[in-house]
Formats: structure tokens, sequence, C-alpha cells
């Protein structure tokens, strides 16, 4: 445990909690020393918004709270959200030019809530353009940079979260994930990040994308931190019409147990040509050391994965469709200006307001909800759903997890992938599955490959995220690879 | 299959979208690219398969009929491009 205010940007929740409560630095002293690393490295690009006077009068209310004897769970944490979680007061971009200047009336239920438990928002992290999009670059406000090589994507569409938490700019960051929106960006930083359940952590005030697939998570340095801030995230709420109403356990308290006897399934057809080698090996490293810690490993298939991503991108796009619609240039966000009539004010300011990525996406799913495709594409692709969903049911009556590759390859260049759409969504081929099937899933760090980060991913039945988390901490124990910091920012 | 420039015109003006002269080969050709490479589901065995709309299988849940939720119009029209006594402003539709 470091007691130097120097060396806090370094600790994790976890360590932080100690330090605070035995008195060795206070929130404030916390909140200004990570203030002021952001500032110092804005290169990054990884922050929309910055909210440097609420988050020092926050720290000073959770120190306040803690000499009392109130800390919350959260006491004096500092926390940097999605830029799509609204935020009162406190403008919510979601990386479009068409948000760039909507401010909140309310706060989402997960902000809302880790505020209540006494954590500390730092600010609002850089996105794709409203969550669409597997390499930040479809932000408005520009690609965030990866930390272990500024050449590189940090992944996305939750970049900007990730790099911040990769960099040591916070110990942790909200993000969401449609189709490995958190997973995806976390293998290729080198951070832990978890999507829980469909269901499990309310959607209100997350802004829409494909709502049958969106949820909230995290984005941390190691999956014991996850796990705590799940607690506080979890749980039903009357405002989002999906949420579940479930008991939320203490996602910490089983971490701890020996991992002798899980059942954990290893894919077939995650290790078939698409794979970069060195991500096999890592993977596969992983794997030994999982079963060396006493699990079996158990050979199961998921035979139509090849047909998640062509079923995303049919189901995901219809879904965008029909939630972008509310982006209309009347009520809240831009305008385009001198309109000649209401039609040329809806084209235009939807136009102006949204980048080429999101209008792909409307138009892909107008086109496969237009009068004679629904049935060809929709209704084929919703069948589809049910096959990948019942091939992982299938699985998961042999084994408790399944462990595989988060990603087909580590970080790609900014650039190389943005002018060919389709190889883009191919990176998402072994995270859509868990969205389309509404499973929880994790992604840690297992390693290196051109000295960039390898993701680890292990994905469960409904509500496992025990389950998930306790392979996850457990790996954690024995492997130092979530504790490696890109040199630029140790 | 292949998307005509007169199609994906269509599908804009569908969408409420306006498209740069510019950017519409453009346009034309991924969305081209992405219907071909979805088009693969046709292949897949689906008979007597239920359509599958949400993870959970879940209904709706019904609430009472009550009002939960105060009148904040002035608060949330300040985020509107223009209002005037309340109501929001829009170009003429009826002559």
């Amino acid at each position: 445990m470091a007691g130097a205010t120097d060396a806090l940007h370094v600790l994790t929740l976890t360590e932080l909690t100690k330090g605070m409560a035995g008195g060795e630095f206070s929130a404030r002293e916390l909140t200004e020393t990570l203030l002021s690393r952001i500032s110092e490295h804005d290169s990054l690009n990884a922050f929309i918004t910055i909210t440097a006077d609420d988050a020092l009068a926050a720290a000073d209310s959770a120190d306040a709270a803690r000499a009392n004897g109130n800390a919350g769970p959260l006491g004096g944490l500092p926390i940097v959200h999605k830029d799509l979680f609204c935020t009162a007061g406190v403008r919510t971009t979601c990386g479009s030019r068409i948000l760039e200047n909507f401010v909140s009336p309310y706060d989402a239920t997960v902000v809302a809530r880790m505020a209540d438990a006494g954590a500390v928002t730092l600010g609002k992290t850089n996105m794709d353009e409203f969550a669409m999009g597997s390499s930040n670059e479809t932000s408005y406000f520009g690609s965030v940079k990866n930390p272990w090589d500024p050449g590189k994507s940090p992944g996305g569409s939750s970049g900007g979260s990730a790099a911040s938490v990769a960099a040591r700019l916070v110990p942790a960051a909200t993000g969401t994930d449609t189709g490995g929106s958190i997973r995806q960006p976390a293998a290729l930083t080198g951070t832990t990040g978890l999507k829980p359940t469909y269901g499990r952590v309310s959607r209100y005030g997350m802004v829409a994308f494909a709502s049958s697939l969106d949820q909230a998570g995290v984005i941390t340095r190691s999956a014991e931190d996850a796990a705590l801030l799940l607690g506080v995230m979890a749980g039903f709420d009357e405002r989002d019409s999906t949420s579940v109403d479930r008991p939320v356990p203490d996602y910490r308290a089983s971490i701890d147990a020996p991992l002798k006897g899980k059942r954990i399934g290893i894919v077939r057809q995650h290790f078939d040509a698409g794979l970069n080698t060195d991500c096999a090996a890592r993977v596969k490293e992983a794997l030994a050391a999982l079963e060396g810690q006493g699990a079996s490993l158990v050979e199961v298939d998921l035979p139509n994965l090849d047909l998640s991503v062509p079923t995303y991108y049919v189901v995901a796009p219809a879904e965008c469709s029909s939630n972008m619609s509310r982006f209309d240039g009347v009520r809240f966000g831009h305008r385009a200006e001198n309109p000649k009539d209401l039609l040329d004010l809806y084209c235009r300011s939807r136009g102006e307001g949204f980048g080429a990525e999101v209008k792909r996406r409307i138009m892909t799913g107008t086109y496969v909800l237009s009068a004679g495709y629904y049935d060809a594409y929709y209704l084929k692709a919703q069948k589809v759903r049910q096959l990948i969903s019942q091939d992982f049911k299938a699985a998961f009556e042999k084994v408790d997890v399944i462990a595989g590759p988060t990603a087909p390859t580590p970080a790609f260049a900014l650039g190389e992938k943005v002018d060919d759409p389709i190889t883009m969504y191919l990176n998402d081929i072994y995270t859509i599955g868990a969205n389309l099937a509404g499973l929880p899933g994790i992604s840690i760090p297992c390693g290196f490959a051109d000295d960039l980060p390898v993701g680890l991913q292990l994905i469960g039945p409904h509500f496992a995220e025990e389950s998930v988390l306790h392979c996850a901490h457990q790996y954690q124990l024995i492997s130092d690879w979530h504790r490696r910091c890109p040199e630029a920012f140790a | 299959m292949s998307l005509s420039k007169d199609q994906v015109q269509h599908i804009a003006m569908l969408a409420r979208l306006s498209l740069d002269e510019n950017d519409i080969d453009d346009v034309v050709d991924k969305l081209s690219s992405i219907v071909n490479f979805v088009d693969q589901l046709q292949a897949a065995p689906t008979d007597n398969v239920l359509p599958m709309a949400h993870p959970m299988d879940q209904a709706q849940r019904l609430r009472a009929d009550r009002v939960t939720e105060p009148n904040e119009r002035d608060r949330i029209q300040q985020n509107a491009p223009e209002v005037r006594d309340g109501l929001y402003l829009v170009p003429k539709v009826i002559e």
C-alpha cells in the first residue's frame, strides 16, 4: 500500500478504500491527484467533459461523511461515466454532434446509485457515436488513443472509459455493451470489463442504441473491483421496463473460493482461422493456468457462432433505426438552419447531426424493417438469434462458464478498418453472442501479443455474474497482467 | 445483393436523413456490402424456430395508471432549439 499521494493512481478501488479508511489520504487529495493526471494526459482524448468543481465538492462530502462514520460503500471512490449515461446538469453528448449541447434534466439510475453510494464523478468519457463502433473512431469528438500505443485504437464503443482506466487516470469507469462495447475495449487496453446479464442493471437514463441488447457495466483494473461496483449498480428499477426483479448478491462474497470443481467450456469454433495466433497462444496459456487451479476444461460447441455477427447486424440496426427516430430537431438536439418545411427540418437536422456510421445503421435498420424485406431479414435474424441462444443453453448444461478470446486480434491501427464496415464488424465475433442471448461476460487481461494486451473472455449463464467474477478473480490471484501499466503512464 | 442508388435514396427518405450528393456512391457501396454480408442468414435452417425478440422472454410489466412524475416542462424545454409560451416551434405545416 502506497502512502504518498503521488502513487494513488495505481491503486485499485479496494486498495483506495483501505487507504481512505486508514486515514492515509482523503477523497479530496485523491480527486485532486486524478484530476491533474487527467489534464496532464489530455492528448489521449479520453474525455468529452471533465466535472472538476462538482468532483471536488463530492469529494469533500465523502470526506465529511467518512469523518462522521457514514462512508458509503463507494465513499470517496473516483468514477467516470461513458457519455451516454444521463447526468443532471452536465452535458450528455453520446459522442454525437446532434447532442453536442444536450444537458440532461435527470440522472441515469446507474449514475444516481453510484453517487448515492458516495462515488465521486470526475467526468464523462469519449465513445463511438451512440455506441455504434468498435474503434472509437466514429466519435464526433475524435478518436481516443490507446495508452499502450497512441497510433492504435483503444477499441470501442466504450473506448474513452477503457483508455482512462488503462492509463491510470481513474480506477474505474462505467460502460455499455451492446455487441462487445465493454469487453472488446477492455481486451485492447489490458483492463477488466464486465457486461452483466441483460436486465441485471437498469437502462434508465442510458441513451438507447439497441434496446434488447444494451446493458450497462464497468471497466476496472480487477475483477474484485468490478464485483464491488456491480453490487451497487445492479437491482430492480421500476423505471426500466425490462429490469429484472431479483435479489442482488454480495458479489465479493463468493470470489475467494478455490476453483476446484469448476467446469470451464472451451469452444471449438473459437480457435478457427479468424483468431490471431499469438492471441490464441495467450488464451490457451490462461486456460491451462485455470486448469492448474483445479478447474476442469470441457470442449463445447457453438455451431452458429459464424452467424452471430450477421444476426446482430440485422437486429441491432433495426432497433437502432427505431430508437434514433427520437432525434428530430424539434424537442432537443441539433437543428438545421432555415428549414424550408418540416420534412426539410427533419432530414437536414438528422443528416447534419449524425455521422456516417450512425446513418449507415439507421438505413440498414430501415431497410430490413421495410415492407417486403421484414420477413426475409428481421424475422429471419430473430429466428437465428433463437438458435444462437439455444447453442449457449446446450453448452451450459455441460459447463459452468465458457472461456475463450475476447477479440480476434490485439489493438489495430487507427484508420486501419474505418473504411471497411464488415471487417470492423467482425471484430466483435466472440462478444456478440452474449448480447444476443442476454448473458453476462467479462474480459480480463491474459498476456501480450506484439507488446499489446490480449483479453480472455468468460461468459456465464443468465445471472451467473458470481461465477464469472469468481473465475476472473481466481485467475487474477495467480497472474499480474491486470497490474501491468503502459510505460508512459506509470 | 446490390442496392441501387434509387433504393438508397428511398431508404434515406424513409429514415428522414438527407445525404450529401458527394457521399451517395460511397453510401450505396457500403450499404450493399452490409446487405450482402447479412444475406448469409438466408442459408440457415430455421423451420419451426420461434423468433426471439428479447433475451429474457418476459412480458411487459404493468403498473397502476397514476401520475408519478412532476411537470418539468420549463426545465425540459431548455434543450429545445425553439420554443415559445411552452410550445415547440416548427416550420408552418398548414397554409
